[in-house]
């Protein structure tokens, strides 16, 4: 009995210890997404969606950018066909970002991934990147981050649709670059060498000349395998200079 | 639109932008431990990813923010990314990183007009 309630702490210990971890991985990204939750509800409510079907949306779709695109074309009448094609580009880039995950969650059941992938954004995927790139994480872990950056994503949309005239602009208060200083800061810790950063620096300049040129639906899929094409290309080269 | 039509086109869009998230950690997740292994060249290349990602993310929002090219000087958020990227560099700290940009883009919209 004393060694299943020793056994019982230790594994309450590491929970604690797990969310503590999730919850401080997590707080940046609940910075950036209460303000631009809140400024898509804003928006969602002047397009014209009732409350029900926005706050849905973030429930059920979860993507920042194609929330705002779909709002802007439901406001101009688009077809739903158009709206459903155009936001699947926009979020094919995901499944980049799904893939390159998988090395370290192969231990974790489907069920476990399917729900996991639910709430894979960018800004999930940046840290979780990150941080499974030090070793796999607890799910309790992984899960908290999920968990959390929804919630705040969901109450930020809520709140917009609620009180959008009620509540002062948050621009002045430059919540609007948390997201950018977010990618930012876990960009720099992702570039470790000079490959790295020569991936950077390709994929970067590539999605800015293609959102220069309008293509910004297609930008981030194309740009990022320009870069990884670069990274295995130069990292076969380099060793074929060494042997 | 009416609502019917508007839950039917964001469940369409639920699910168009969940198979993308789902289905390589759900059919890669076997590769290299039975059946077939990973090419490694595939497992190569998907390493390089999220550096690739990041960026291509981060540096259109930086140089053109709002889709238009800025001219640099004006440019608010370009300036802002100095603190961002010393602050990240120094401390590896992300929630230092993203207080220091935004402060900077709160200050600079205060004083500069």
């Amino acid at each position: 009995m004393a060694r299943v309630d020793a056994a019982h702490s230790i594994e309450a210990t590491n929970d604690r210890a797990s969310w503590r971890r999730g919850l401080s991985q997590v707080a940046p990204i609940v910075l950036g997404y209460v303000p631009i939750g809140f400024a898509y509800g804003v928006l969602a409510e002047k397009a014209g969606l009732s409350p029900r079907s926005a706050v849905l949306m973030s429930a059920l779709v979860y993507a920042g950018a194609a929330q705002f695109i779909a709002t802007g074309l439901l406001a101009a009448g688009a077809l739903p066909f158009s709206i459903v094609v155009t936001t699947f580009v926009v979020n094919l880039r995901h499944a980049l970002m799904s893939a390159s995950l998988t090395p370290h969650l192969r231990t974790w059941r489907p069920r476990a991934l399917a729900a996991f992938a639910y709430q894979l954004t960018d800004e999930t995927f940046a840290v979780h990147a990150t941080r499974f790139g030090q070793g796999t994480p607890s799910k309790v872990e992984a899960f908290c981050v999920n968990a959390c950056a929804q919630l705040a994503w969901i109450t930020g949309s809520w709140l917009g649709v609620l009180g959008g005239q009620f509540v002062p602009d948050p621009r002045p208060w430059g919540l609007d670059y948390a997201l950018p200083a977010l990618f930012l800061a876990l960009l720099v810790s992702q570039v470790r060498g000079r490959i790295d950063l020569g991936v950077a620096l390709a994929a970067g300049t590539v999605a800015v000349g293609l959102t220069w040129a309008g293509l910004d639906y297609w930008s981030v899929v194309l740009a990022t395998c320009v870069g990884a094409t670069v990274g295995v290309m130069w990292e076969i080269w380099t060793k074929r200079q060494s042997s | 639109m009416d609502e019917k039509t508007v839950i039917l086109t964001i469940a369409g869009m639920g699910l168009v932008t969940y198979l993308p998230r789902a289905l390589p950690l759900l059919f890669l997740r076997r590769a290299g431990t039975a059946g077939w292994a990973m090419p490694s060249i595939l497992d190569a290349w998907l390493r390089y990813v999220p550096p690739a990602v990041l960026a291509a993310m981060v540096l259109p929002s930086l140089l053109l923010p709002g889709g238009e090219a800025a001219s640099a000087i004006g440019n608010l958020y370009l300036w802002a990314a100095l603190p961002t990227l010393w602050v990240a560099w120094k401390t590896r700290s992300l929630l230092g990183a993203v207080a220091a940009g935004v402060a900077v883009v709160a200050l600079g919209r205060l004083f500069l007009p």
